[in-house]
């Protein structure tokens, strides 16, 4: 399901108590509502129409004042993209008013139309927003929170506090901080560039030559391949700033860096002869160590479990490209992705997802790569594409949106996918970008 | 140098011909003329008493001479720099000629092999010249993974070519993966051409000499 939908129910109120934190329980209310309206006679219906995979249904309230219009078309794109509620559009019931005087938002008429939290933002006199957000089955503002936005108006920043506090409203609402605030790295016509995670703000952020951005956990800077003469290094570049080169990247192959999560080791893979290995270098540290030891094959594109612990990464030691995980020093390496003698098929590009669960790589399904999951628990996988080729996963900070490269709509372009729904959202536009990689909560 | 043959040449025969008749007055002398160009040249029609100073035969013929062997002499050479350069040329076409590869793999066509042998005793004869092996892949597969193996590419020419006396010292490596086709077609004969590894000559005399 996707979009907006309109509230059309009628009859009953709604459901929804405490802000439909048992939505699974409501499903199933529902569920028998709608079979005895059934045995009801035509054009009498009593209950509501619930589609399967029921979220909360939110409404953002018109924002007066300069910019007011965008902040609630943010809001509600924001908690959109975020999947856990659904908007449902309109301008909400008039309020209560005693003796001519607005008193409180008329709950019962926000229940009939199916809203379980409504978000009502002001701009303060500071010049920042202040969110309420009401809690339709309770009758009553469950939180407030409040943010600056930052001037000018429209800018960077200022779109940065809108997607702050739609995070802020998307925890109070559902217990888990959305990932609107958050960017995302990609390449493309050979440098790196940055994007928003609504798709605003594409901006080249690096020179040309740069392959394999990764994110800092810091957020400020990021490390990335670049093409020199003397073969292909890794340079570290902080955002608006000039790139500086890593220690120990001169000659030969450097490639597909990527940080440990307390932001002290780089590990990437790096070549002069004979194959491609993993090797790490804690900052401040003198010499670079070794992870893999390949004897001869490709070890590329690692990544660190959240813990920091273990790495996923591509090897071809088995013959062919295939996702094996380690300890993070390159020891107990074992097959990660299923291999069956004689299987020429390629599997690479692991993504450790945040919440430590499941291991995202490409996959090629009849020719073609497919984004698949994997869980650490059980090694069942999961496949979530089958259009086009995809390629690249990325997991957003939530553990449950990944951006990837599709050539779903005939040029390369990324795209976030919801694990859990399978809906699928564009994010970049005018073809040939890839190697996505989704950066920590700002 | 055959420009300047031909010049001397067409001012021999303006001299035979101004003996006869000559030209119409030119507007402005023509500076740096010989002594025959000076008499072809008159500004005013020449008097019977004043005849033009004639070279003695002795004198022309051995000029004539002198000009025919310079002019065999320079041809020669012409020859000679072009035989050069034609070997220059094949020499530099052979260190550079383009190895291709399997899919996914770095190991040595056996028909790439004689190509490659070529290329030996051309960098053997040729010890100023350093090269660059630059391994490339086809789109197909991770375009991280494909670094690795067109690097992987390289060091496997690399490796051949040292194995055959070639000095380590004068080959250096590099991957571009699949980022920098020569073919953008999403087929095996695009894929074919594109699963390769080119070498560059980065550094050498201008001029290469064939093998010994």
């Amino acid at each position: 399901m996707s979009g907006t939908r309109r509230g059309n129910a009628r009859g009953i109120r709604a459901a929804c108590p405490a802000l439909c934190r048992a939505v699974g329980a409501v499903a199933v209310g529902v569920g028998l509502l709608t079979a005895s309206a059934g045995a009801q006679d035509p054009g009498v219906r009593i209950g509501l129409t619930y589609e399967a995979g029921v979220k909360p249904g939110v409404m953002v309230l018109p924002v007066r004042g300069l910019g007011g219009d965008s902040i609630r078309v943010m809001l509600q794109r924001d908690l959109e993209n975020g999947d856990r509620v659904e908007i449902i559009a309109g301008d909400g019931p008039p309020p209560l008013t005693v003796n001519g005087r607005s008193q409180a938002l008329n709950y019962g008429l926000y229940a009939t139309l199916r809203v379980a939290a409504v978000v009502e933002a002001v701009i303060t006199a500071s010049g920042g927003v202040r969110v309420q957000v009401h809690d339709v089955g309770l009758r009553k503002v469950a939180d407030t929170r409040e943010g600056p936005l930052p001037t000018p108006l429209f800018g960077d920043a200022w779109r940065q506090g809108v997607h702050r506090i739609a995070d802020e409203v998307e925890q109070s609402i559902t217990g888990v901080r959305g990932i609107a605030a958050t960017r995302v790295l990609f390449v493309k016509d050979r440098r790196v560039w940055r994007i928003d995670s609504d798709g605003a703000n594409a901006t080249p952020v690096s020179d040309a030559g740069a392959l394999s951005p990764a994110w800092h956990p810091s957020g400020r800077q990021f490390t990335y391949s670049q093409f020199a003469s003397e073969g292909t290094r890794l340079v570290t570049q902080e955002f608006g700033g000039s790139p500086k080169p890593v220690a120990g990247t001169g000659r030969g192959l450097h490639i597909t860096p990527a940080w440990s999560p307390d932001g002290a080791t780089l590990v990437w893979a790096t070549g002069d002869g004979d194959g491609t290995d993993l090797v790490a270098r804690t900052t401040g540290d003198a010499t670079t160590v070794p992870v893999t030891v390949g004897r001869g094959t490709d070890n590329v594109s690692p990544t660190f479990a959240p813990d920091g612990r273990r790495l996923a990464f591509t090897s071809g030691r088995s013959g062919h490209p295939e996702v094996y995980i380690s300890d993070a020093d390159g020891t107990n390496a074992e097959l990660l992705t299923a291999f069956a003698f004689g299987d020429r098929a390629y599997r690479s590009n692991p993504s450790w997802s945040p919440d430590g669960r499941a291991v995202a790589f490409q996959s090629q399904l009849d020719g073609r790569f497919q984004i698949v999951t994997i869980t650490l628990r059980d090694r069942t996988t999961k496949q979530h594409t089958s259009d086009g080729e995809n390629e690249d996963p990325s997991w957003a900070p939530d553990g449950r949106h990944l951006v990837f490269t599709s050539t779903r709509s005939g040029t390369r372009e990324l795209w976030v996918l919801d694990t859990e729904s399978g809906r699928l959202r564009q994010l970049t536009r005018g073809g040939g970008a890839r190697m996505a990689a989704w950066g920590p909560r700002i | 140098m055959t420009r300047h043959i031909l010049l001397v040449l067409a001012t021999a025969t303006v001299a035979a011909c101004g003996a006869k008749n000559p030209p119409p007055p030119a507007p402005t002398p023509l500076a740096g003329a010989g002594a025959a160009g000076a008499a072809a040249t008159p500004t005013t029609p020449a008097p019977a008493t004043t005849a033009p100073v004639a070279p003695s035969d002795a004198d022309r013929r051995a000029r004539e001479a002198a000009l025919s062997r310079a002019a065999a002499d320079s041809a020669a050479a012409a020859r000679a720099n072009a035989a050069s350069a034609a070997a220059s040329v094949d020499a530099r076409t052979t260190i550079t000629a383009t190895i291709y590869f399997d899919y996914d793999a770095s190991e040595i066509r056996d028909d790439a092999r004689s190509l490659l042998e070529s290329k030996v005793p051309v960098l053997a004869a040729n010890p100023g010249v350093r090269i660059r092996i630059s391994g490339h892949a086809d789109d197909r597969g991770s375009d991280e993974y494909n670094l690795a193996l067109g690097q992987r590419r390289a060091a496997a020419l690399k490796r051949w070519l040292a194995q055959r006396g070639i000095s380590e010292d004068r080959m250096l490596l590099a991957s571009f993966g699949e980022e920098r086709p020569v073919c953008g077609d999403a087929d095996e004969g695009c894929f074919i051409k594109n699963r390769r590894a080119e070498f560059e000559i980065v550094a050498g005399p201008a001029t290469l000499v064939p093998a010994k």
